[in-house]
């Protein structure tokens, strides 16, 4: 027994320096380019990450191949889970670089993002983020780009909205440890204290928290006129609930995480009336092709057995993968260093409107949509732009 | 803070600390006879959270619960048998690893079999209906977990004073090798203080998650890990102790959330315990015993 | 005599073979991305393991406190070395305390010197201030026994963990934003040993400490007290003075693992370091044997490029021609591994290596066995 076991120890060891010679080899032979999903499709962001990668799985099955130089390549997708954790992220995203990938798409969830940016800065391949929106991600990164909107502009149309719907008070509900809800909660705080509002109540809670009995029963006691809580599509109908069950009135406002169907199945009739802002709004398609993007990906929505709503994020997801292929045309060339020089350059039509960088690297989105929802439906409100 | 807030969060931390108990006494039973931290079950808790999903999608709710509680119930036992029965002659440490990889093996299977996207917990509507009181309000399942709590441990208490099986166990948790020169079938009490502690792990499981709403491969950690510390405070063994000690975990920890220091109020708990090891390693009511800590 | 020359030889050339190795992954690192990466996490967690085992399977000391003692490692590591330019990036939400960053350019404007081999420092300062604060606990912890103990430092982990994210904390650890834009590991000797080889030879020199504690006398106390507490303290050794020092000696080289992982991740938080930490380093120290060094080590390379490399394919969906292979999806690998865990444990319960080590002749006088078996089958 234990001689099979040294066997298979020695086997293992050397096989995986075959397994190292063997991975480089593999690109020659087909024209193939690579394309790494660095995503949680498990952990706490699994589900919105999910919607993600299908928007991209999706953009893969309309464009399955770049032309570079003349020839046709086909576009590969290789998806790494990163677990929405920031230790196996790092992993996930060396898996990716070895897997020989040109760009990367991802991740959800600003945290991982962060974790794994200088990851892709030392190997000089271009990363774009779909739906990262806290400003750290690309911020002196000179390979990370993004196809969304930031924080501190989320946080401002909130405030505005808020400010604007007679709202004088607010409370603000966070999660430690969570970059994407404590700098949006951050920034809609400033935000809002600078259009003369007061913040009354800032409560944080741990991740894996279920019982936010206790903070809701301090949020109701200062009595706000509105509750801001960004978080994760997991603590969304759990909150909602809590304050409706603890007779709290008061009008809930999230970000662009809470803009998903099971939000609305779980908290049930609890959740009427839940403001957010988001990216998208497939009642509007802004360009001729989120036309064609909504048609094509309803069906597609279907086939993997999802309810037929567009999450915002698959569209980004959607967006993130053309432009990767925009920039590799542009570039002519799979090499990480080209194609970014040509992602600094790229203009398109995408579904969630119009796609150039800025110096930073995030691109140039000064809108917002504001949806609420309404007999179990996210209804459009409202577009808002600020700046 | 006003009356009504303070209040308030006695209401929350009292329904918590009732699930709480109910867990807390699984710890203790298991310990009393076996020593050992049955670290997984925390793990059994968060199962039969989603057995009651989907018992819940085919059968109406009292039917429900009825399987929740019998599957639960034979989990708890199959994995007596499975992982720690083979090990009853193995070092400590050997069966406390087994329990952590038993945990450890529940959470990567939940997180495969029902993805680790949190499951929204169906509602059993009489259990949500919400109470106005004055300026409280609570859902019915609030008010009843502590109540259900107490007529559960005292059925226990009767259980394990008055019966036959239950004087097994207890001669058991005194003294292993000589209860079973008595001719006590060991595997058999062992077999049944699992069934307990699992029944209401199980019990505990619906009133915590009808409160919480949602279910995830990592939601019994935590809870699991508080409840030992229940059972440690109360004293190890000891029943009421589990009760009280999971009360009073409850409590502490839904009050440190309301001052604002959610972050330490995990760190409290185990540092209560720490405190408590060192200045009463028996726990409030643990009995002296010569080799225990 | 000729035997221990013969041995000593071989281990040089393996050691020789393992530094040509490791130099010519160096110089093809951009192909071998997957294989740098987990060997070096590999190498991390192997002196983790070591460490642990030192507490649980030479001192007999149940602790589950790893991970605690890594998150001191490595946000004392990461704030020291978090460069002075990217301070504002990193604390973004709250500013940084002056006092840090007033040490920081007091680094930033010392000597070359100190600076090249200020990453050191701050590795053995989190490594040190980890041991301080293992001294300090164990006064109080080290009375407690088996399953106490494991509870307990569990505890002390989850508490060094809650007051790092905590927000009262936010000037220095950056509370629940974590850390980034940590340096990756330093060159070593002006560059004669490229940074990628760094945490190889830090690594090494820990776990060879390692071996010559456990190999001196203070190791066979160690050994002593494992077996029977009555007893060893019946030969006169002193319990509570040996039970601190293997805790704080397994403290300190848990927070080097600590401060290396930080160098390696680039970016933590204080959620990296939770229990499921600590339960991932006790799988490797359990596949490899309590009470193996070696075996540690083997296992913390097998697991880790087991569970981040091999074993992916677990996780994808695979086709066999038009056939879809069921069971083959995103969480399958973690099930197989805690399966093959749960074999461990019940079955094969020594590990890999059981309590043995490593050594020549043991591999000799297999090889000889088999060649003279299969010499009797002729």
């Amino acid at each position: 027994m234990k001689k099979l076991t040294v066997c298979l120890l020695v086997f293992l060891l050397a096989s995986s320096v075959l397994f190292a010679a063997g991975g480089t080899e593999q690109k020659s032979g087909v024209k193939e380019v690579v394309i790494g999903v660095f995503e949680p499709l498990t952990g706490e962001n699994g589900g919105g990450g999910y919607q993600e990668v299908l928007g991209m799985r999706y953009a893969n099955k309309v464009y399955p191949t770049v032309k570079i130089n003349g020839e046709t390549y086909n576009v590969r997708l290789v998806e790494a889970d990163n677990k929405s954790d920031k230790t196996e992220a790092v992993t996930a995203a060396q898996s990716l670089i070895s897997s020989g990938a040109s760009v990367i798409l991802g991740s959800y969830g600003s945290g991982v993002s962060i974790a794994a940016g200088d990851i892709f800065l030392d190997n000089k391949v271009p990363a774009i983020g779909a739906s990262c929106t806290n400003p750290q991600v690309t911020l002196g990164n000179d390979y990370y780009y993004r196809v969304c909107f930031l924080d501190p502009f989320q946080g401002t149309v909130m405030a505005n909205y808020a400010w604007q719907e007679g709202a004088k008070k607010a409370a603000v509900i966070t999660q430690l440890g969570d970059d994407y809800s404590s700098g949006l909660g951050n920034f809609f705080s400033r935000a809002f204290q600078g259009l003369g509002g007061s913040v009354v109540s800032e409560q944080r809670f741990q991740t894996n928290t279920t019982d936010f009995k206790s903070i809701l029963t301090n949020i109701k006691a200062a009595n706000p006129d509105v509750i801001f809580a960004p978080s994760s599509i997991a603590t969304a109908p759990l909150i909602i609930k809590q304050a409706r069950e603890l007779g709290i009135t008061a009008k809930i406002m999230a970000g662009d995480t809470w803009e998903n169907s099971s939000i609305i199945e779980n908290a049930g009739i609890s959740a009427e009336g839940v403001v957010l802002s988001t990216f998208f709004d497939d009642a509007d398609p802004a360009t001729a092709e989120a036309a064609k993007f909504i048609e094509g990906f309803k069906k597609y929505l279907v086939e993997n057995k999802q309810p037929d709503i567009i999450p915002a994020v698959s569209a980004l997801g959607y967006d993130a993968y053309i432009t990767a292929l925009k920039a590799i045309e542009l570039a002519n060339s799979t090499k990480g260093p080209a194609i970014r020089d040509a992602l600094a350059k790229v203009d398109l039509e995408g579904v969630t409107g119009r796609i150039v960088f800025d110096a930073n690297g995030d691109a140039n989105k000064d809108m917002a949509f504001i949806k609420v929802v309404e007999n179990g439906q996210f209804k459009f409100l409202k577009t808002v732009s600020v700046m | 803070m006003s009356m009504t807030t303070i209040l308030q969060h006695c209401l929350t931390g009292i329904s918590l600390g009732g699930a709480y108990a109910l867990i807390a006494i699984g710890y203790t039973l298991v310990y009393g006879i076996l020593r050992l931290i049955n670290f997984a079950h925390g793990d059994i808790f968060m199962m039969a959270g989603y057995f009651m999903i989907f018992a819940l999608t085919s059968f109406p709710w009292p039917i429900a619960i009825l399987i929740t509680l019998v599957v639960t119930t034979l989990m708890g036992i199959g994995i007596e048998r499975a992982a720690y029965k083979p090990l009853r002659s193995a070092p400590r440490m050997s069966i406390m690893i087994s329990a952590i990889g038993v945990s450890y093996l529940l959470q990567n299977l939940s997180t495969y079999l029902f993805t680790a996207i949190p499951r929204g917990y169906p509602e059993i509507p009489f259990l949500k209906k919400i109470f106005q009181m004055g300026e409280l309000s609570a859902s019915f399942v609030t008010i009843l977990t502590p109540i259900l709590t107490i007529i559960l441990v005292v059925i226990l208490m009767i259980l394990v004073n008055k019966t036959k099986t239950g004087m097994a166990m207890r001669a058991v948790s005194k003294d292993f090798e000589t209860a079973k020169l008595m001719g006590i079938n060991i595997n058999r009490v062992i077999s049944v203080t699992f069934a307990i502690g699992s029944f209401l792990a199980g019990v505990g499981s619906i009133l915590y998650f009808t409160d919480r709403m949602s279910v995830t491969p990592f939601s019994g950690t935590l809870p699991g890990l508080k409840c030992f510390v229940a059972a440690v405070f109360g004293g190890i063994g000891n029943i009421p102790g589990a009760v009280v000690g999971g009360f009073f975990i409850g409590i502490v920890e839904t009050l440190l959330v309301a001052l604002g220091y959610s972050t330490f109020s995990d760190a409290f708990t185990f540092f209560l315990l720490i405190v408590m090891l060192l200045v009463r390693p028996t726990g409030l009511f643990g009995e002296k015993t010569v080799e225990k800590v | 005599m000729l035997k221990i020359k013969r041995n000593h030889l071989y281990s040089i050339i393996v050691l020789t073979l393992l530094m040509v190795f490791l130099y010519w992954l160096n110089a093809n690192r951009l192909q071998n991305g997957m294989l740098v990466s987990v060997l070096q996490k590999g190498v991390i967690l192997a002196l983790v393991a070591v460490s642990m085992n030192l507490l649980n399977g030479f001192t007999g000391l149940f602790s589950l406190g790893q991970a605690g003692f890594m998150s001191i490692g490595a946000y004392t590591t990461a704030i020291l070395l978090i460069p002075v330019q990217n301070l504002d990036g990193v604390y973004y939400m709250n500013g940084v305390h002056p006092a840090i960053r007033a040490f920081k350019m007091m680094v930033a404007s010392s000597p070359e010197f100190i600076q090249i081999i200020f990453p050191f420092i701050a590795l053995l300062l989190g490594g040190l201030l980890a041991a301080f604060a293992a001294a300090i606990v164990g006064i109080a912890v080290l009375r407690l026994k088996s399953d106490y103990l494991a509870i307990a430092t569990l505890g002390l982990s989850e508490i060094v963990r809650a007051i790092f994210s905590s927000p009262q904390f936010d000037q220095v650890t950056n509370g629940s934003y974590g850390l980034n834009k940590i340096p990756n590991f330093p060159p070593m000797l002006w560059g004669a040993i490229p940074s990628l080889i760094t945490p190889f030879i830090v690594v090494s020199i820990c776990i060879v400490f390692i071996v010559f504690l456990i190999k001196s006398s203070y190791g066979r106390a160690f050994k002593a007290i494992r077996e029977d507490e009555i007893a060893a303290e019946a030969m006169g050794i002193n319990l509570f003075k040996h039970k601190s020092m293997s805790f704080i000696i397994s403290s300190f080289f848990s927070a080097i693992a600590g401060g290396l992982l930080a160098m390696y991740m680039r970016s933590i938080e204080a959620k990296t370091f939770s229990i499921t930490l600590t339960y991932d380093i006790l799988l490797i120290v359990v596949i490899g044997g309590i009470g193996s060094v070696t075996g540690s080590v083997l296992s913390a390379f097998l697991v880790t490029a087991a569970k981040e490399w091999w074993l992916r394919f677990f996780d994808q969906p695979l086709l066999i021609g038009s056939w879809q292979v069921p069971l083959f999806r995103t969480g399958f690998r973690m099930v197989i591994f805690s399966i093959l865990l749960m074999i461990v444990v019940l079955i094969y319960r020594r590990g890999i290596m059981g309590t043995n080590e490593f050594s020549w002749d043991r591999i000799l006088k297999r090889l000889k066995f088999k060649r003279s078996k299969e010499g009797g089958k002729k």
